[in-house]
């Protein structure tokens, strides 16, 4: 059911290549900060259109079905049946309208901010957009792989060359640590190819049988693919340094995006390909998760700069994401699922609070603030609905999620949920502590007496996006409609052995 | 209009004035913001009234409003569950927030914050109502955080001072921590039940009454103590008891108004609204009603002691609403729920008049807060002298007046239960009555009485003085009674402090009153036999007096006055003779300073430890950076082979064609 919108292209290409193309068209613009002006005004309409050509595929899904929709298929290395495969279900759609949205997001956070090499860096974001949807749309595991991989190298791109001063060896830890899981996923990949008599369609590999010792291998090479990105403990010590780094819009992306990418793989592929391994090792994947939100809950407390208390924040809220896809029920992983969707709005409104106090006062050490209220009331009060999403409070899509898990939790397991709701006070107690010693108090010094409150163009970036975080906390339902026919199939996907074929 | 519409217009009318004034507090000005926000919640009351008329006539009501979510199985919605218990309390929460409204006008008129000040107010009672109006868990929780959030808000309303923004952080973290339990005990009832609608969780209970649960290996738990114990865990926080009770008296570093409202009538009594509403539950186990009212019987005895050594006016109605709370609480332990929501009730009034008075005490006496420096105020401030009188005797239980009636009976339902503990609960309830009446004279005699000591009062350094903008006027040494839109809701308060226990005692108690929304079991008595012993609320005030507590009433005014007005030697000498209870009290039994050490302290250097240890040294240290370290030292030593000499490599050549020749002819 390819739907184009009469120049014979489906939507799901449309939604890749309209900011890649876009991101292009400014390189090729120049290299010199002389047109920047231009370049900005062409990046934010890539954006917009590239988030609006997303839109469709919201108001045209079908919600009845399981099934892959808005499909394309083309050939690509007929020697490998390797394809052009693109289509998503309700796992899949809502991140590529996440990552369109974010994208829009970005360029106007970057707007006033980025002053150098401008055209490049609204490119590197437009690039990594398209190839982000890419990975969310890809049906075809090579497909998968490339998109998989090539979006790294914006992203390393925009920490190596924007970032802090300790950005080479951040984005060189970033690097390797991912490609360390891509090259395992890249001989699964293969592996699954002649397992299947030479398929590489995803869809396919769900109903290839497996033994439990193929499953096994396949597994831990998945396994650190994915959990690398997620990140879950304990591989998840490149992402504090990655945020510290990356200018704000990196983070943004990196905590909203990137971080989604590697529990949809969780969905995509470990759960439905191998679901025998998958029941079989929940319990490392649940103690893993567990670990997460209490272990790093109490390392976020320990943190002096704002950057990676949120980034280990982030952990400990992914952790509800892995947490919930390995129970096995319904709340479990639509609990997840929102999580995901959740955290990026949550995690980038965060960034970007930071970010615009990082502007001001060029400083991310809690330290160095205080008092921000009285000078900057505006951004205190959106500050604080975010902290309060952050700490999953009720009416803010950040409680939807981990409500979710922590029910579909208690039905497995009493202690899970316990440990997983101490979230409740851990998550409370880093987040405000943060904002009382940052807001709220005197002014604490003469940097914080300067600082202006926020402009329109940060008014509206932080206004949708709290617009976002109570809609989805106050009316949850559209959500999970979206989502419930395919986390159903899912679920009989993993209920259903493939040792028995 | 339909009544589901008026309905909505309950709770949403507040929203309204609290979004208006919280987004457009600028453009609409001062008169503006409270015009808006009264309008909201006084046609909140209005159609609240109308409810009660409908209720009355034998009407309820449950139904969704909207959807919330739907997953697997599980389907949660927004909606209303109006019957007799909740109509009661949409009308003691729109009543007492109007007057709080009102008073605020006089308390806040010169603070920057106005119109923050009435946003947050109203989002309060749209918070507190949706609480009280739902007719399901998740509806309940959403109400129960919300509340949380607007009483951090407005702890912490003075941002600038250090004791609020830390007061505030605290009271949401140890809400928070009864919260973690409340949320787990709502998971139990979703994971057993299957729903998390009110009626059918009830409807379903007694099918779980033995059912048991292991959750540790090798011991099986009632089901319902457990989930019981869980949800009460919510209410200690919220309803501060004993140990999570440590938030309250420093949450009184909020404005005056908000301690009347949230942490006096309204907020703070939502666990004992919650315990009641969930009765079809905790009436399936006494071991969870014993834990309810041992709990309650320590609050009540222990927090009133402490509001004897206070001398912060509004510190000694804080630890006097702890201990009230505790009252309730006691009486939810003996299956007296409706003489908990009836005293939940009379104390919504008294206590909010006593804060209300003491604000008004607070404007007269240029924001200095200690009674040491009061006295003799009655000349100067007739009004809030009256009323606070009123209020105290009511609190004590003079018999006649609101309190009497509520508290005489959760005394008196005690006395009758027969669960485990009973006996210790009634000890501390009937001690209560002493200690109440003492530390609240104390402060009466304190304040309204004796010497004028407030012209020393402009010496001593209070931070308020300095922090608060208010405009009273320093130069003005005489005391004078406050405007008009502070003494009304003093009055208008003071009214049913006086009367509604008399004329309501009958129906609420022992008139069938809240008809379904109660469920006692036919085992726990106390209801019975107090009714047995009713005879109208004449008799039961003239038979009153001729108990003990009256008596020990009468000892505590009596001790009060001899101690802090005839002989005030005799105190200090006590204190100089029992230093150490003293300091034991001073220190709030050293709740404080432990939590501070060991939560908090711990927590943090928990996190510290797990993060050098853990995140740099082993995993970035070791596994990480060690990795790398690895592989530069093995290409370090690799390196030595490529030297560039060509005999170096002809020689390996070598080595290598004899080896695979080897190898070949073995072979």
């Amino acid at each position: 059911m390819t739907e184009g919108i009469g120049l014979g292209v489906g939507l799901l290409s449309l939604a890749i290549w309209v900011p890649i193309v876009a991101g292009v068209l400014i390189l090729m613009t120049g290299g010199d900060d002389k047109s920047a002006d231009g370049q900005r005004t062409l990046a934010l309409i890539g954006s917009v259109l590239g988030f609006v050509v997303t839109l469709p595929l919201w108001t045209g899904f079908d919600t009845a079905t399981a099934a892959m929709q808005f499909v394309e298929t083309a050939q690509w290395v007929p020697a490998f049946n390797i394809h052009y495969r693109l289509g998503v279900d309700g796992i899949s759609m809502p991140f590529i309208l996440l990552n369109s949205f974010t994208t829009v997001l970005v360029v106007l956070a970057g707007w006033a901010v980025i002053k150098q090499r401008v055209g490049q860096y609204m490119a590197a974001f437009l690039i990594q957009s398209g190839l982000l949807n890419g990975v969310f749309a890809a049906l075809d595991g090579v497909l998968f792989y490339v998109f998989f991989e090539a979006m790294l190298i914006p992203l390393y791109l925009i920490i190596g060359m924007w970032g802090g001063p300790n950005r080479v060896y951040a984005a060189i830890k970033f690097f390797l640590y991912t490609l360390l899981g891509s090259l395992l996923m890249l001989v699964s990949l293969i592996f699954l190819y002649f397992q299947s008599g030479g398929s590489f369609e995803i869809l396919a590999w769900h109903r290839v049988p497996l033994t439990m010792f193929a499953q096994t291998l396949l597994f831990i090479a998945f396994f650190f693919a994915f959990a690398v990105k997620v990140p879950m403990w304990p591989v998840h010590t490149w992402l504090p340094d990655a945020h510290v780094e990356a200018p704000t819009g990196g983070s943004v992306v990196l905590a909203a995006i990137t971080l989604k990418v590697g529990a949809y793989g969780f969905l995509r592929f470990i759960l439905p390909i191998l679901p025998d391994a998958s029941r079989e090792y929940a319990s490392i994947i649940v103690a893993l998760s567990l670990v997460a939100v209490v272990y790093i809950g109490l390392v976020a407390l320990a943190q002096s700069d704002m950057k990676k208390l949120i980034a280990y924040s982030s952990i400990a809220h992914m952790g509800f994401v892995t947490l919930g896809f390995f129970l096995f029920n319904p709340l479990g992983i639509e609990g997840g699922l929102i999580q995901m969707i959740s955290h990026g709005f949550i995690s980038a409104a965060m960034f970007l609070c930071v970010g615009v106090m990082y502007d001001r006062v060029h400083s991310r050490q809690i330290a160095d603030y205080g008092g921000v209220v009285n000078t900057m009331p505006r951004f205190a009060a959106f500050f604080m609905l975010f902290a309060m999403a952050n700490a999953g409070l009720p009416g803010t899509s950040g409680f939807v999620g981990e409500f979710m898990v922590i029910l579909g939790a208690v039905q497995v397991n009493f202690w899970w949920a316990f440990l997983a709701a101490t979230t409740l006070i851990f998550g409370a107690a880093y987040t405000l502590w943060m904002y009382k010693r940052v807001v709220f108090g005197v002014i604490a010094n003469p940097q914080v007496a300067e600082m202006k409150d926020i402009d329109t163009r940060e008014f509206v970036v932080l206004g949708l996006l709290a617009i976002c975080v109570l809609g989805m906390g106050l009316y949850p339902l559209p959500f999970t409609e979206v989502m419930h026919t395919s986390v159903d199939n899912l679920l009989a996907h993993v209920a259903h052995s493939k040792l028995a074929y | 209009m339909d009544m589901h519409s008026l309905y909505l217009t309950v709770p949403l009318a507040p929203l309204a004035g609290a979004l208006i004034a919280g987004l457009f507090g600028k453009t609409i000005g001062r008169v503006g913001a409270h015009s808006v926000t009264i309008l909201g919640v006084a046609i909140a009351l209005i159609a609240s009234l109308l409810i009660f008329q409908d209720v009355r006539a034998g009407n309820t009501y449950n139904g969704p409003v909207y959807t919330w979510l739907t997953s697997g199985d599980l389907s949660l919605e927004i909606g209303f569950l109006i019957d007799r218990l909740t109509v009661l309390m949409m009308l003691v929460v729109t009543f007492v927030s109007l007057m709080v409204h009102i008073y605020t006008i006089g308390y806040m008129a010169d603070d920057p914050g106005y119109q923050r000040f009435f946003s947050y107010i109203s989002l309060f009672t749209f918070s507190m109502l949706m609480l009280v109006m739902s007719n399901n868990f998740l509806q309940l929780f959403f109400g129960w955080e919300a509340v949380g959030l607007v009483s951090y808000l407005l702890i912490g309303f003075w941002y600038t001072r250090d004791t609020a923004i830390y007061a505030n952080l605290k009271a949401f973290l140890v809400n928070r921590v009864g919260d973690f339990g409340f949320l787990l005990g709502i998971g139990l009832i979703w994971a057993h039940f299957g729903t998390l609608d009110y009626a059918q969780v009830f409807q379903m209970a007694p099918q779980f009454a033995n059912q048991t649960i292991s959750l540790i290996d090798g011991h099986a738990w009632s089901l319902m103590a457990v989930i019981c114990i869980l949800l009460f865990i919510g209410a200690m926080g919220k309803s501060a008891q004993f140990p999570l009770h440590v938030w309250l008296p420093d949450s009184m570093e909020g404005p005056t108004p908000i301690s009347a409202l949230i942490h006096a009538a309204t907020m703070v009594t939502a666990g004992i609204f919650m315990v009641t509403r969930m009765s079809p539950l905790f009436e399936l186990s006494d071991a969870a009603l014993s834990f309810v009212m041992v709990i309650g019987a320590i609050t009540a005895l222990f927090m009133g002691f402490l509001g004897i050594i206070q001398n912060d006016i509004k510190r000694v109605v804080a630890y006097s609403t702890l201990s009230q709370l505790g009252y309730m609480t006691v009486a939810l332990g003996a299956s007296a729920y409706s003489v908990a929501i009836f005293h939940l009730m009379t104390h919504a009034f008294f206590k909010a008049l006593l804060f209300l008075a003491a604000g008004s005490v607070i404007i007269a006496m240029h924001h200095n807060q200690d009674i040491r420096y009061m006295g003799g105020l009655r000349k100067y401030l007739p009004i809030t002298w009256i009323t606070s009188l009123i209020g105290s005797l009511a609190l004590i239980g003079t018999p006649f007046l609101s309190g009497f009636y509520s508290k005489d009976s959760i005394i008196e339902a005690v006395k009758y239960s027969e669960l485990a503990g009973s006996g210790f609960a009634y000890f501390a309830v009937t001690l209560g009555v002493f200690v109440t009446a003492f530390y609240s004279f104390r402060m009466y005699f304190l304040v309204f009485h004796g010497k004028e000591r407030f012209h020393n009062a402009h010496h001593t350094d209070h931070e308020a003085d300095k922090d608060v903008p208010h405009g009273h006027g320093h130069d003005d040494h005489t005391p004078h009674e406050t405007p008009w839109v502070v003494t009304l809701p003093l009055i208008l308060l003071a009214i049913p402090s006086l009367l509604i226990g008399y004329f309501t005692v009958e129906a609420l108690l022992f008139g069938n009153w809240f008809g379904h929304a109660i469920h006692i079991d036919a085992a726990h008595g106390a209801m019975q036999t107090l009714a047995e012993h009713f005879h109208g609320a004449g008799a039961m005030a003239l038979h009153g007096m001729q108990l003990l507590p009256f008596w020990l009433a009468v000892a505590g005014v009596a001790t009060a006055w001899l101690f802090y007005m005839k002989r005030p030697d005799i105190p200090a000498a006590i204190q100089k003779r029992f230093r150490v209870v003293n300091k034991i009290l001073e220190n709030n039994y050293g709740f404080d300073a432990f939590n501070a050490w060991f939560f908090a302290g711990g927590a943090r250097l928990l996190g510290g430890k797990f993060w050098r240890w853990g995140d740099v040294a082993a995993i970035d240290g070791v596994l990480v950076n060690g990795t790398a370290r690895l592989i530069g030292r093995i290409a370090g030593v690799v390196r030595h082979l490529q030297s560039g000499y060509i005999y170096h490599y002809a020689f390996a050549m070598i080595v290598g064609v004899l080896l695979l020749a080897t190898w070949f002819v073995r072979a």
